[in-house]
């Protein structure tokens, strides 16, 4: 009790002070502050802010220690220390080096994801003079989910602090941004560190030091396989599900990302409406690539020929795609508000993200940029759901006094 | 400054900070994303701003009160484009490698909107040395913004200032480059330059609070 009675005493003491809302953030975050109701009725609602946050929270943690586990396990099989785990329980997956490793690499990117973010939330929030705001508690988690294992740390650092600024305290802070601020700093690092972000070294620890050099190991990811049409790398479907493949840290396992939205899903956190209909979009997208191999319009000479003859519903599974329509996607502020808005919404997501991965050699991952742009439009998208539904009442209403 | 009387003063230093035909009026957005990626070129192209503003609103200013104000837009082309193309010639000569590098930029200048804006605004009811004045300072003030991007860019995204190599050498990893900084490529996109002009507005506001709209 003696931390929360001293934190107490310093938000008395520097009530109406201008480092105010530092020290409340710290305590509400940390204890029940000293002044909630205790009797009377008092409707108390239980999906604030804070819990919905943590509960997204909890939805990630199963993809950040898989994450570490995968860390470890790629940078050792591409040693040839280890050999390819079979199925989700091998015994060379879930062992203590590999988790050594994914923790000495993983958790700095946590501790600079939040460190940064939060320093900077803080600071806004004194010179602005408001409470400091939870939004960014998801944002922290997410970033460190969704970039290359081995960026380094200062240019997570600037991308966090660009992220943050940029994608959300000049719209007004938590609630107010237009672009997921996640995507905002990954979106950054892309453009602004295109080696770090893409290609076949940064995927795996260790093989960016390696270049060049005899120990030189690959980290070639599926999308980059195919797109240079070689294939799937020999990995089969059951590695993709489960994750055991090389990528960005937190978004290769399909298990655990379908597991983590189902739990978004039935807290009501996440908008299930969202999910399934970009889950349609990219299948349909897919399907479309299909069936323009099967009438021989591309043929295996096109370099389009890898990604367009893949099974349509592989696509699900590789890449980012599973990652940013569970997590990203249905986040609420940047996403559409009305039910129609939120399928019409989704399905674009879906479909222009295969779209992009398909045509764009450049960007071998488009989930990114398609929940980008559609969180541009989801306001446009919501004004034409609303006016249709004005437009339909009032016609109604027309019928009714004539 | 016994030169200029103080309202002259004004006619200068307003379009500098104030009045800025950038980060104020958010004119000639265009250029000012499209050549900043290099000091150089932001140079170069404030130059021939201020020679193409001041001289055309002097010429403008000497002939408003014979232009038939129904044709007037055409004959403000005209002075323009002439002006534009002895800066194009001039570049062409003299330095030929820049001129390819700044493209049909220069050309495009007849089409900046400060140009014909101070045209319209000032030189069709001012006389020609006040005319003068007010060209310089909209060109400068145009010039201050474009060089304040093009040295971030070009900082940051390049590590070269003027083409010096003022960070160190990426290739050979001297300078900061030894301790793993990286240029950011980003920089170097015109997104990123709206970017900083924005930043640039938004501190100017948040310094002098006068200048927010509602």
């Amino acid at each position: 009790m003696g931390l929360k009675n001293k934190l107490h005493d310093l938000k008395v003491k520097y009530q109406g002070k201008k480092m105010a809302p530092a020290f409340n953030a710290i305590h509400t975050f940390l204890y029940a502050p000293n002044e909630t109701t205790h009797s009377g009725s008092h409707i108390r609602g239980a999906d604030d802010l804070k819990r919905t946050m943590n509960t997204v929270i909890m939805a990630m943690v199963p993809c950040l220690i898989f994450g570490m586990f995968n860390a470890g396990y790629q940078h050792n099989l591409a040693l040839g220390e280890i050999v390819k785990s079979s199925g989700f329980l091998g015994e060379t997956f879930w062992t203590l080096d590999n988790l050594v490793i994914g923790l000495w690499k993983v958790l700095p990117l946590v501790v600079v994801s939040y460190g940064v973010g939060l320093l900077i939330e803080f600071i806004f929030a004194v010179i602005k003079g408001h409470e400091v705001e939870e939004g960014y508690l998801v944002t922290g988690m997410l970033v460190p989910l969704i970039v290359p294992v081995d960026i380094p740390l200062w240019m997570l650092a600037v991308a966090v602090s660009f992220g943050v600024v940029i994608g959300k305290e000049v719209f007004g802070g938590t609630g107010m941004n237009i672009l997921n601020p996640a995507l905002t700093i990954r979106a950054f690092l892309f453009f602004a560190y295109p080696t770090w972000m893409s290609g076949d070294k940064v995927w795996v620890h260790g093989a960016v030091e390696r270049a060049g050099t005899p120990d030189a190991i690959s980290g070639e990811t599926i999308l980059g396989g195919l797109a240079q049409n070689k294939g799937a790398l020999g990995y089969d479907v059951m590695d993709m599900f489960y994750g055991i493949i090389p990528g960005s840290v937190g978004e290769t396992s399909a298990l655990l990302i379908l597991l983590g939205g189902l739990f978004l899903v039935f807290t009501k956190i996440g908008s299930w409406r969202i999910m399934l209909s970009s889950v349609i979009g990219a299948l349909v997208m897919g399907l479309i690539f299909n069936w323009v191999i099967d009438v021989d319009v591309i043929t295996e000479s096109s370099k389009f020929y890898g990604l367009m003859s893949l099974p349509f519903w592989h696509h699900l599974l590789i890449g980012g795609f599973a990652f940013g329509t569970v997590f990203m996607a249905t986040d609420p502020v940047t996403a559409s508000q009305t039910n129609k808005g939120k399928w019409i919404y989704g399905f674009l997501i879906g479909f222009i993200s295969i779209m992009i991965r398909v045509f764009n050699p450049a960007y071998p991952e488009g989930v990114m940029l398609a929940i980008l742009l559609m969180n541009v439009f989801a306001p446009t998208i919501d004004h034409y759901v609303v006016q249709a539904n004005v437009k339909k009442r009032l016609k109604r209403a027309k019928v009714k006094t004539a | 400054m016994g030169l200029l009387s103080k309202k002259d003063r004004k006619l200068i230093l307003d379009p500098l900070a104030d009045d800025n035909p950038i980060t104020i009026q958010v004119l000639g957005i265009c250029s000012a994303l499209a050549i900043t990626a290099q000091l150089k070129a932001s140079i170069v192209m404030t130059v021939s701003v201020i020679f193409v503003l001041g001289l055309g609103n002097v010429v403008i200013s000497l002939i408003r009160n014979i232009i038939p104000s129904k044709i007037r837009i055409i004959v403000q082309l005209t002075v323009v484009a002439a002006l534009v193309i002895i800066v194009d010639q001039v570049l062409k000569a003299y330095s030929y490698q820049l001129s390819k590098e700044l493209g049909a930029f220069i050309g495009l200048i007849i089409t900046n909107c400060i140009i014909m804006g101070r045209f319209e605004a000032f030189a069709l009811g001012n006389g020609p040395w006040k005319s003068f004045l007010d060209g310089i300072g909209n060109a400068l003030g145009y010039g201050v913004i474009l060089i304040i991007v093009g040295f971030f860019r070009e900082l940051l995204g390049s590590g070269t200032l003027l083409g010096y190599k003022v960070l160190g050498d990426p290739i050979t990893k001297t300078g900061v480059y030894a301790f793993g900084y990286e240029n950011n490529g980003f920089m170097l996109l015109a997104p990123m330059a709206l970017i900083v002009v924005g930043i640039i507005i938004w501190v100017q506001r948040s310094r002098n609070k006068a200048l927010i709209e509602d």
